[in-house]
This record gives structure tokens, sequence and C-alpha cells, in this order.
């Protein structure tokens, strides 16, 4: 390229005058072009550790919530019940003998139980108190029908056949129950997924933030470079280097955080199971017991976060170089 | 190796800042820049090491046509010209060596490809025993050296110097001069912009003389 002849050919030119023995260090290791230190690296690692964190504690809620929505659906599923009512003229007990005799003698059925009276006055204690005289009160008897494993028995038949056979009588196949979780769990995981997308969205948005800061501390280092003729990709990279190492580190820290968090859950709710406190959370909340794929999940949500780390910087520093020159 | 033809110059829509330039700089060159504050020196060493286009008229660097390079080819272009700026523009958390060798580090050449080049380099400039000092703690004279170290390790066809001399006393600037008539006796066009009429009168040479934003040759 060039036409000058080798410097080492020159006569010396300089005496020497003015040099510091004692600063003539080796150089170390090749000191990163664009320093460390001024970019907002730890706010924003914690911004992206925060960020992952929240976003794997939502994924595990919206996983537990479908979880526990799924096995209620399932337990419910696998039975229904035919209310009795008592209706005057007709014999309770009589019709809940005919109601079970008709119901065992549908297909898919494995199991027919009547609630006794004591135990239809359990149901009602908790609103009506104890002791109660059953005989005074319209008491409804309930018949709890277990379905047959992988069986679809012809519920429309069986209910046709009560209304005509036993009037006071009634099925319900929790259908409207199922549904109502249904739309319960469908809404959690929408709601996870907005929250999961506000995540990405702070996280981008603090980037680009952190990202145009970065640029503009060290606008005089990206002229010096444009001034010894560096391209603007190798400009770029010199930020990305830094960006992609900040949301490595912060998806770290924030999955980590949320690995051991969902661990400690799992290994006190183990802990705590067969106790009374343990088995109502598990009543209400289902079992938390997040397998391979939940923490799978979190370990890829925090390589997702330095993705979009990398994503944005690389948007926002493209962006910046061009209006530069 | 480069040529002006009717270059005009104005930023946003203000008056022209440099206008008519009409003038060449051959290779092995060595002229100095001169004019009165605010004549567009600044301005017309900005056009030569390609930081600014001109709104009007033709520039041709070594062979190419300036308008019509995209970035990536102004980069390139510019790693034949190198640059020394009187407020030196070294990179504080760098080590003298690390500055010197910037322009290799850009184009992503390996250090044990270049690292004697530079210490011999430095060793030239009077700074072997600064390598691993940082700026900060550099005198005026060195750091003015180490700019002008890194303005010529790569070998550039062309140096442009923007006032050497103004930040040192002009012992020291008659030194800095010495080694740019070396620099230009081994084979680089040198342009000294500068109105050190005292320095300009140590060495006979072209000069390059603005006025108004009018250029006055005289060889």
């Amino acid at each position: 390229m060039s036409t000058t002849e080798p410097l080492k050919t020159l006569a010396e030119p300089w005496d020497g005058g003015e040099t510091a023995s004692s600063r003539a260090l080796a150089p170390a290791a090749p000191t990163p072009i664009v320093p460390g230190g001024s970019i907002a690296g730890r706010s924003l690692t914690a911004v992206v550790a925060i960020m992952t964190f929240l976003a794997a504690l939502t994924t595990g809620a919206v996983m537990m919530v479908v979880g526990a929505a799924s096995d209620w659906q399932a337990e419910v599923g696998r039975e229904v019940t035919i209310q009795v009512r008592p209706v005057p003229g007709r014999d309770i007990e009589a019709d809940v003998r005919a109601v079970i005799a008709l119901t065992r003698a549908t297909r898919g059925i494995a199991d027919v139980r009547p609630y006794s009276r004591e135990e239809s006055a359990k149901l009602v204690e908790p609103w009506l108190g104890s002791g109660l005289a059953l005989n005074d009160l319209p008491i409804p008897r309930m018949i709890v029908v277990k379905l047959a494993s992988g069986s679809t028995p012809d519920f429309a038949g069986l209910r046709g056949a009560l209304a005509a056979q036993i009037p006071s009588a009634s099925l319900d196949d929790h259908r409207g129950w199922m549904d109502r979780m249904r739309t319960m769990a469908d809404s959690a995981v929408v709601g996870g997924i907005a929250i999961l997308g506000l995540v990405l969205a702070v996280t981008v948005l603090s980037v680009t933030f952190a990202t145009r800061g970065a640029m503009a501390a060290n606008r005089p280092i990206i002229e010096v470079l444009h001034y010894v003729g560096a391209t603007d990709r190798f400009v770029a990279n010199q930020f990305l280097r830094h960006f992609l190492m900040l949301g490595l580190r912060g998806g770290a820290i924030g999955g980590g955080s949320a690995i051991v968090l969902f661990g400690l859950i799992q290994g006190a709710s183990a802990w705590l199971a067969g106790t009374p406190g343990g088995d109502e959370a598990s009543a209400l909340f289902g079992s938390f017991s997040p397998g391979i794929a939940a923490y799978l999940g979190i370990f890829l949500q925090a390589v997702l976060m330095a993705v979009v780390t990398g994503w944005a910087s690389r948007h926002t520093v493209n962006r910046t170089l061009e209006s530069i020159d | 190796m480069i040529r002006f033809e009717n270059v005009g110059l104005r930023y946003g829509l203000g008056q022209e800042v440099l206008r008519d330039l009409s003038f060449r700089i051959d290779g092995h060159s060595f002229q100095f820049l001169t004019g009165p504050s605010g004549a567009g020196k600044t301005s017309l060493l900005r056009l030569l090491f390609l930081s600014l286009l001109p709104t009007r008229g033709l520039i041709s660097m070594f062979d190419s046509d300036t308008a019509t390079l995209s970035k990536d080819g102004r980069a390139t272009l510019r790693r034949r010209i190198g640059i020394v700026f009187q407020d030196f523009r070294l990179l504080d958390h760098l080590t003298t060596f690390e500055n010197v060798a910037l322009p290799f580090r850009v184009v992503g050449k390996d250090e044990a490809s270049y690292r004697a080049e530079v210490v011999e380099l430095l060793q030239w400039v009077g700074l072997g025993d600064c390598m691993g000092a940082f700026p900060p703690v550099l005198s005026g004279g060195e750091k003015q050296r180490a700019a002008i170290a890194r303005a010529v390790i790569a070998r550039p066809e062309l140096l442009l110097a923007d006032e050497p001399t103004g930040n040192v006393d002009p012992n020291l600037g008659q030194r800095l001069l010495r080694l740019f008539i070396e620099l230009n006796k081994s084979g680089t066009a040198v342009v000294i912009a500068t109105h050190d009429i005292a320095l300009m009168d140590e060495y006979d040479a072209r000069r390059l003389v603005l006025h108004d934003g009018r250029l006055h040759v005289y060889d």
C-alpha cells in the first residue's frame, strides 16, 4: 500500500532526552478499546438480572397455575355428581336407590357412591352448624359417580333416563366448572405472556438507554477509531462485546437465582408434605414440582435475555454510528 | 495523489467556508497549510481526511472519487492517511504502545505480527522507555510524538498534521518539524496546518495559504 521506505532505515531523529525509564512497562494483555468502566455495567447487569428473575418467576407461576388447573380438571373430570332433591310425595331414599341402579347400568362407570345422610349433613355443616335434625330440612342427597379410565359414558342418555324415571334427580358433569377453570388457566397464560412482553420491553429500553449513554460517553474513542481507519462494524463490535457479556452475566445471575428459589420451594414443599399447612398449600396451588423442562425453560430465558440485550445494543450502536461520520 | 477541483464547502445553510479550491497534493511532497484563524484550515483538513464531504466540486484521492465511496470505502481509504491533532487525541486508558498500535488493531492484526514494528517506531521517536505508560503521565512533547507515531505506524502515503506544534514550546516544535521532515524523506507526503510563521521559516516548502475561504498556492 505505502510507498514509504521502512522507518528503521531512517536516521535517528530523536535524542531521547525526554524519557522516563520507570514508565517502560511492557504491555500485558490488550486493553479493551472501549473501557468497561465507561459503561453503566453494574446497573445494567442488575436490570437484566432482575428482569430475567421476574421472567422466570412469571413462567414458574404460570406453569404452576396451568399445572394446578390441569390437575383439578383431570380430577374433577374423572367424576360426575348426581343430585337427588327431596320432592313432596316422593321417597328420596327410593329415588337414590333407583339412581344408583340406573347409573351402574350405564357403560363406562367405575363406581357409584351415594353420600349418606350424615355425610350430607357434614357438607352443609360450615353454613348451618352441627347437630342438625336432617329430617326437618330439605337437604338434597349427592351421589358421586366415578368414571372408568379412558371411557366416555353417554351422559346425554343418562341425563334423559334420569329425567324420565327420577324427575327429582339431576346430573352435573362439571362442564361449567371445568370451562371456568380452563378460562382461568388460559387467562393466566395470556397474563404471563403479557408480563414477559413487558419484561422484554423494559430490558430493551434499559439496554437502549445504557448503550446510548455508553456511546455518548465514548464519543472521543469512536472518533479516534474512525481516524485510524476503523469501519463501523469494528467500532460496533467493541461495544457489543461488552453488552453481550453484560447480558450473559445478568441472565446467569437472574436465571441462577430463579433456579435456586425454585429448588428451595420444591424442597420446602416436599419437606412440608403431609403437614396440615403443606396439604393446604398443595390443595390450593397444586404440587410445585418443576421438572427438567421448567429448569431448561429458565436457562433458555436467561439466554434469551442475553440475546435481547445483544440485539438491542447492536440496533442502538448501528443507528448511532449511522449518525456519526 | 490528491486532486481538488472547484471544491466548495458550507455548513448547513450558511455561507461557503471554502470556495473554489483547486489544487493537487503529490506523493512524497511536503507543504504547509496556513492562514488566519477561521480561514478554514481545519475544514480543509477534514475534507482531506474524509470526515467531511464537499458540498460541490470533485475530490479525487488515490484515484477514487470520494463522493462515490461508501462509508466502509472511506474507512479503508483513511488507512492510507495518517493524522496528527493539536490535542493529540490519544486514548487515556490505553498504554502508549497500545495507542500507537491502534491502526493495526482496527484491521484485525495479531499483536505478535506488529509488536516489533511498534517497539521500533517508539524507540525511533524517543518513547522506548514509555511503552507501558498511559498518556496522562506523558509530557506534552511525549504525547505529540506518540500521536505522530500512531499516525505513521501503518506507513500512510499522506500525513496530515493539524497545528502539531501548537501545544509545545518552540524548541520542541522545531524538533517535531525535523521528525516530519524525516518522515517525508522516507516517502510520506506531509501537510502541516499551522499559523506558526517561525516554524514555516525553518523549512523551505510549498505553502497553501487559505484566506477568506479561498486557497493561494505558493510553490
